[in-house]
């Protein structure tokens, strides 16, 4: 099947064969001959953002939340660099989402033309791949390997630049094209040895953990996460970027990893003698200072990307893999070890680990004045959303009680900017969410620094009929920036008061400004009746301006650059490690 | 530290040298020596990359280079099994009567002279960056004017060769 056509209705065609149907995005000069055709398509639905940052973000919500590759769309130029945040963002937490940007026409690239800027030089170092089109032949081809590159082996950002004559000019189209990435062959079956070794040495272990990352909900091995748990009765952490993976109310959960870690969960990585690291990168928020972290511990690594292994801390057992086979492969590894009468004892860890978790649960700190706490706007979401609503959080404070204090039970329910750290990410990141899942509730949970940083988005779930809700967890202060102050900087607050006192922006005001409804909620007792309300709304986006206290922490804590032995549970409170028991 | 060298086969297409280059720098390493040039196949680049680190952080960057889409094949050669060779231009100020000495010492060290004036000689050598400086050591004392050298490149020992598998994934995949 071959036709004449242009090279911008190439470019739709080939999204149609690939299977998209939402892109966001905005028009412009360059990337202009494409929205001619894409006026047309009955397949792909363009939605309008007001920033292409929100394009980008709410590309990432898509593809999080469907597991299908997001889609943004700029013109050249500043179209494209306000793309690099977002992509950036994409590439830290491996999201597969694909850019296609407009470049000015071929003759003119490198003369410093209008809105022309190197955005393939300028993203070379956070995509996955990009590519530059300068002709329409390649479009098809470049379009099918953009989507295999993103989707396939360590998921990530894949740019496509197109010149503007590309576009305008005549190609024929056929499809499949026959793709051209010889030097592209991801390993996705671990090697057989390596997991009988992991497994004996599961077996042998006295103190050993799972250590799950983002990558295991990526390979969708949640189900066989769970069965492997189970099967060895090993105590099982998920980093914030994981949170659901394992399901928070399993016995085996001990919670989330980290800077801001239950103790439980840190103590059991500090305290282990065998590190099951599965789709995880030894973040330096999780492992705090390197040198001391897990140090009585052998690590079995398995991750797709063969960089990741032993790139942070040598990993005894390296297995490189697609997480679902490797925890399929150790499943059966460890039957076949149990079947030979070879099972691990693990009771006195589970001894130590349960003290952990009795004596050092999470909690936080109410407020005499009757204001509210931050933690608590988290546990009556929790608790009234459920467990079936995907979570977007920005990034800060909030973040990290959306992270503690919501129960996840369901993967892919907890979206967020991990590795970038993105604030601005949560309301165009629910809004993408929202629409590659409209069967799903979707709350976006910011900070009041972060909305003002993307809340132009709800225009575009206003006019899209995209019934988001927002929680604002306004403390009117850059909150994680002040805790670092109130912590690190003797309380000199430079530059993180938001003026909340002359509530400039007003949010409800704001909201209703964005043709959708706003809430307000200032005191505990009102906190589930404002909920309630928010979740009867359902034709037009919902945003409630939490009023929260100003000096909420976060707590736990492991100061930037300390060991994790040195976790504090709330200010100047060391846990006794070795009196859990 | 040691050095090592670094074979690596990259699809011949615009802008793959520069994020060859780009993740060096990015990930904190640096090249002591590059070279570039084409192959026996057309759509094969092959780059002779000297870096000086530690056998950790080689591993690294190799992983690295190896995420490249536009990177097929990367191969360490070891000193001892394979050639590596570099080229060096050098102009020596000369005149009469310093002009035989000079040409004397182009002979020992299988040098060429290349050109001559009547105050200068340009000189071709190649070999090892021991023979090279050498070489330069000896020139000093004449005055050396200018002086280019290239990248080493490299090629392993005996029969086998590092394209060939590469030009059958390659050829499969077209």
């Amino acid at each position: 099947m071959t036709e004449k056509m242009t090279g911008a209705q190439a470019l739709v065609r080939a999204l149609e064969q690939v299977g998209v149907d939402t892109v966001f995005g905005i028009p412009g000069g360059a990337i202009l001959p494409a929205y001619d055709p894409l006026y047309d398509s009955t397949k792909v639905r363009h939605v309008l953002v007001r920033h292409e940052q929100g394009a980008g973000h709410a590309a990432e919500g898509y593809a999080q939340a469907t597991g299908r590759v997001g889609v943004c769309m700029a013109t050249s130029g500043p179209g494209a660099t306000n793309l690099v945040t977002p992509i950036a963002d994409a590439y830290m937490d491996s999201v597969p989402i694909v850019a296609i940007t407009g470049q000015v026409a071929s003759p003119l690239i490198g003369t410093d033309a209008f809105q022309e800027a190197d955005i393939s030089g300028i993203t070379m170092p956070i995509t996955k791949h990009n590519f530059l089109v300068t002709s329409a032949d390649d479009i098809p081809r470049t379009i099918a390997e953009a989507f295999h590159v993103a989707s396939t082996g360590r998921p990530g950002p894949v740019l496509v630049d197109i010149s503007k004559d590309a576009l305008q000019s005549t190609t024929t189209f056929s499809w499949p094209p026959v793709m051209q990435l010889p030097g592209y062959r991801p390993v996705t079956r671990p090697h057989s040895k390596q997991i009988r070794e992991a497994a004996r040495l599961m077996t042998e272990a006295k103190r050993p953990v799972f250590y799950v990352g983002g990558g295991v909900h990526k390979a969708h091995a949640s189900a066989e996460l769970l069965e492997l748990a189970e099967l060895t009765g090993i105590p099982v952490v998920t980093t914030l970027m994981a949170r659901g993976t394992f399901p928070d109310s399993h016995p085996q959960h001990m919670g989330m990893p980290g800077m801001h870690g239950s103790v439980s969960a840190v103590g059991a990585l500090q305290r282990a003698d065998l590190l099951i690291a599965l789709g995880t990168r030894f973040d330096d928020r999780v492992t705090g200072q390197l040198s001391s972290f897990a140090p009585h511990a052998k690590v079995i690594h398995a991750d797709i990307d063969p960089a990741e292994i032993s790139k942070n801390r040598h990993a005894d057992v390296p297995i490189v893999g697609d997480c679902r086979e490797v925890i399929g492969d150790l499943i059966t590894a460890v039957r076949t070890e149990q079947a030979d009468g070879r099972k691990g004892d693990y009771s006195e860890w589970w001894r130590l680990l349960n003290g952990y978790k009795e004596t050092y649960p999470l909690g936080y700190e109410e407020f005499a004045d009757g204001s509210l706490a931050p933690q608590y706007v988290m546990e009556r979401l929790s608790a009234l959303v459920g467990a079936d609503a995907i979570y977007a959080a920005g990034v800060g404070q909030h973040q990290m009680w959306a992270a503690q204090f919501i129960r996840y039970e369901n993967p892919g329910t907890f979206l967020n900017s991990g590795g970038a750290g993105t604030m601005g990410y949560a309301v165009p990141a629910a809004m993408g969410a929202k629409m590659g899942r409209p069967d799903k509730v979707v709350w976006a949970v910011d900070g009041d620094g972060c909305f003002q940083m993307t809340n132009q988005e709800l225009a575009t779930c206003a006019i899209e009929g995209v019934p988001i809700k927002v929680a604002v967890i306004n403390n009117g202060n850059l909150g994680m920036v002040r805790q670092w102050q109130t912590l690190f900087y003797d309380e000199r607050y430079s530059n993180t008061d938001l003026q909340r006192v002359k509530r400039i922006p007003d949010f409800v005001k704001l909201a209703e400004a964005y043709g959708c409804v706003g809430l307000r909620c200032e005191r505990p007792e009102d906190v589930d009746e404002t909920i309630r309300k928010a979740m009867e709304i359902n034709d037009v986006p919902v945003v409630v301006d939490f009023v929260v206290h100003q000096d909420a922490m976060v707590w736990p804590m492991v100061a930037a650059g300390t060991s994790n032995d040195d976790i504090k549970y709330a200010r100047d409170m060391a846990p006794n490690w070795e009196g859990g028991e | 530290m040691s050095r090592h060298t670094l074979s690596v086969l990259v699809e011949n297409k615009p802008g793959v040298l520069a994020r060859v280059a780009a993740l060096f720098s990015r990930r904190g390493f640096n090249i002591d020596s590059l070279a570039v040039g084409p192959t026996e196949h057309d759509d094969i680049s092959r780059m002779t990359i000297v870096v000086n680190v530690e056998d950790l952080p080689l591993e690294q960057v190799t992983k690295q280079l190896n995420k490249l889409v536009n990177v097929i094949k990367i191969v360490e050669l070891d000193n001892s099994q394979s050639v590596q060779r570099e080229l060096m231009l050098i102009k020596v100020r000369t005149d009469s009567e310093s002009r035989s000495h000079v040409l004397e010492l182009v002979n020992l060290f299988r040098a060429r002279c290349v050109d001559v004036a009547p105050d200068a000689v340009t000189i071709e050598v190649t070999g090892t960056t021991d023979k090279l400086e050498a070489f330069v050591r000896v020139l000093e004392p004449y005055g050396i004017k200018e002086l280019v050298q290239s990248g080493m490149v490299a090629i392993g020992r005996g029969a086998r060769s590092i394209t060939d598998r590469s030009l059958r994934a390659l050829d499969r995949s077209a």
